[in-house]
């Protein structure tokens, strides 16, 4: 089999005496879907943070294509890359929040540009050539020059879809993405998801919606406690749980 | 007795050109202390301990002493160490030194009330830290410095009358001189205050203005 894409290793953190991720072992592999469930307080959204070195592990490490992310060991120690480096891997790594995240002083179209301008350099024809094709691939052609506080929850987080893409990720990390929406709007950003899942994204999703997971996930990770309780084929872990806290928490989310 | 006119038509030329020295010094005071106050503030937020340090040492400093003193420590201890400048640079340095340490922590109030979340977002796609402050965190604190700003130059115009003690004919001095020849402080004082009125309310008016056109762009 190739090398994943993605390689978490014994992955620990702590905030203060609070131990959030007690040792995590996890491979994602090109193209997967995998989708993280779990309690609020098992470590999942830390996990997810630490993927993009936006948290700082402890001990452990995560591996992007083979190579240490934010990190590498020097004679057993954990020395910090230089910003630079770490600034490109986050580049190839896109991130969703829960909370969207769009700079507000920017219109929709500025958003998605943003890091392809600054970041990649692009001239700004060429960008914002590239960022229309992102709105209008997220539904949202004519939204681009609205400001986000005159957006929808729905919206913002699909304007926020469309700047992670732009910087061309070859992994997209989801934090709670729906989370924060009112109802109604979910599924718009659901679909949006599930459309890139189809395209063959890597996508490693922490989420409450269980229709997602079992739809488009390839593979889900329940946690509960900063550990990997259990994980397998949605389908086989809706309908058959193995461990008594999956079984627990399935039974209060379905 | 000359009447209020005719005393007003005499000292009006002497107090504009006090006033000229006043509009000068705040203007000078005003470009340095928030030029310095900005770096100073971005110190105070370093990842570096020493930076930070520093920059807090510097705040506690000149918040904690007098502005008279820092004027007059300029003015009157540098020469002890055999630099000598002309009075109205001693007056701008202390002054911007001053006030670069009250725009600091303006600025770096105005800073940490940004979500945390915006520089995450701006990190994810791969901004540098002082690209991300640059074009996602500094753009997005100019609404909410605006109002403590305006009190921190406000404050800055009025404090130039401190200027006096070094003997710069600014608008205070020019009033103080005026007064002791004519023996008539009423009349004096109060086109005085008319002048300090007239550039804090223009100030306040300019705000209030570009904050309602910050607020119409949502």
């Amino acid at each position: 089999m190739t090398q994943p894409i993605l390689q978490i290793q014994n992955l620990h953190k702590s905030f203060g005496k609070l131990e959030v991720l007690k040792g995590i072992d996890l491979d994602i592999h090109l193209g997967e879907v995998v989708v993280v469930i779990g309690p609020s307080g098992s470590g999942k959204s830390t996990l997810l943070r630490c993927v993009n070195f936006l948290e700082k592990p402890n001990q452990g490490h995560v591996l992007f294509k083979g190579e240490e992310v934010g990190q590498r060991s020097v004679n057993g120690k954990m020395v910090a890359l230089p910003e630079r480096v770490l600034d490109m891997q986050r580049s190839r790594m896109g991130m969703v929040f829960q909370r969207f995240n769009l700079f507000p002083h920017m219109t929709a179209l500025g958003n998605v540009i943003e890091g392809l301008i600054q970041v990649k350099k692009m001239g700004r024809p060429e960008a914002e050539a590239q960022g229309l094709k992102l709105l209008k691939r997220v539904g949202l052609s004519d939204k681009a020059g609205t400001y986000p506080p005159f957006l929808s929850g729905g919206q913002q987080q699909r304007v926020a879809i469309a700047r992670a893409l732009a910087m061309e990720p070859e992994v997209m990390l989801f934090d709670e993405p729906t989370s924060a929406l009112d109802p109604e709007l979910v599924g718009e950003v659901l679909q949006v998801m599930k459309d890139l899942a189809r395209s063959g994204m890597t996508m490693m999703v922490v989420t409450h919606e269980m229709g997602f997971a079992r739809e488009v996930g390839h593979r889900m990770i329940f946690m509960d406690g900063g550990v990997v309780v259990e994980e397998g084929v949605p389908e086989a872990v809706f309908s058959n749980p193995q461990h008594s806290r999956t079984r627990e928490f399935l039974s209060k989310v379905l | 007795m000359q009447s209020f006119i005719e005393y007003s038509a005499k000292i009006l030329p002497h107090l504009l050109e006090g006033m000229q020295r006043t509009l000068m010094l705040t203007a000078a005071c005003a470009f340095f202390g928030t030029l310095l106050g900005i770096l100073i503030a971005l110190a105070r937020i370093a990842r570096n301990t020493p930076i930070r340090l520093i920059a807090g040492g510097y705040v506690t400093l000149f918040r904690g002493t007098p502005l008279l003193l820092q004027i007059l420590f300029v003015w009157g201890a540098l020469p002890q160490f055999g630099i000598t400048l002309p009075d109205a640079i001693c007056v701008v340095i202390a002054m911007s030194l001053n006030s670069g340490a009250y725009v600091a922590e303006i600025v770096r109030a105005a800073i940490q009330s940004i979500d945390k979340g915006q520089m995450e977002a701006a990190r994810s796609i791969g901004m540098s830290y002082g690209l991300a402050m640059r074009r996602v965190i500094l753009p997005q604190t100019f609404r909410r410095l605006l109002p403590p700003m305006v009190n921190e130059m406000a404050a800055l115009t009025k404090d130039t009358s401190l200027a006096m003690v070094v003997g710069i004919v600014e608008l205070m001095k020019a009033s103080q001189q005026q007064q002791s020849m004519s023996f008539r402080p009423a009349e004096t004082y109060v086109w005085t205050a008319l002048g300090y009125l007239l550039v804090t309310i223009t100030l306040m008016t300019l705000a209030s203005h570009f904050e309602k056109k910050l607020e119409a762009r949502g």
